[in-house]
């Protein structure tokens, strides 16, 4: 539940999404779900040239399962609010 | 796909929106389909119609009709709503047909073979 509350925290921001297959989206972050599925909107593929197949998609649910990053700026992350929720998640656990 | 109503109700995410429009689907093993949604699961199984295979070799493209499909959740990577307006594919590509498709995937296929073969003789032979 710590991901997937983090996650909506990101809701509305510009994020990457790098998947197993090596495919990286870059989009909108419009809503997450338990599984931590990803719906991205107004999507480009980082290497269009590469994945020809998306040149039409602007917006698309991702299966959590298939996710390999979401990287962060790190000046966005705020690393003690994450490390004090995984604390008591862990208590309460 | 998330249950309505469980957590936070206002937010989840669901391939509702989806049913009758146009999609990309990729699968796990790196294919991809096109088609019209019909139906979905919480799994994020998927019923495709009027589904076609588009096989992408290099500038060539070929569409393989495949009729009505029912995709397990499990080998569904990511799905695309295709924004009909905007270019489906570069303007630099190419249809042709299926036979010729397959030809260019095999010679595709062949070519990645022989590069695996003749790196791994090289690395045996010590050869940098």
């Amino acid at each position: 539940m710590l991901f997937f509350s983090y996650f909506k925290d990101l809701v509305g921001r510009e994020v990457t999404v790098e998947l197993k297959n090596d495919l990286a989206i870059r989009g909108t972050l419009h809503s997450v779900d338990q599984y931590l599925n990803i719906k991205l909107e107004n999507t480009r593929v980082v290497d269009q040239d590469k994945y020809p197949h998306m040149l039409s998609v602007r917006n698309c649910f991702i299966r959590g399962s298939v996710v390999r990053y979401v990287p962060l700026p790190p000046e966005e992350v705020d690393i003690e609010l994450l490390h004090d929720a995984t604390r008591r998640e862990a208590r309460g656990g | 796909m998330s249950r309505i109503g469980h957590d936070d109700s206002f937010l989840y995410t669901s391939l509702a929106t989806y049913p009758g429009k146009k999609l990309v689907v990729l699968l796990g093993d790196g294919r991809h389909r096109l088609g019209l949604l019909r139906s979905f699961d919480q799994f994020a199984s998927i019923v495709l119609e009027g589904a076609c295979e588009r096989v992408i070799v290099g500038d060539l493209y070929c569409d393989i009709p495949l009729g009505l499909n029912i995709i397990r959740g499990e080998n569904v990577v990511l799905i695309g709503e295709m924004d009909m307006e905007k270019e489906e594919l570069p303007s630099h590509m190419t249809a042709v047909s299926t036979v010729e498709i397959k030809r260019a995937q095999k010679a595709e296929r062949d070519a990645t073979y022989l590069k695996g073969s003749m790196k791994n003789i090289m690395e045996f032979l010590g050869i940098d």
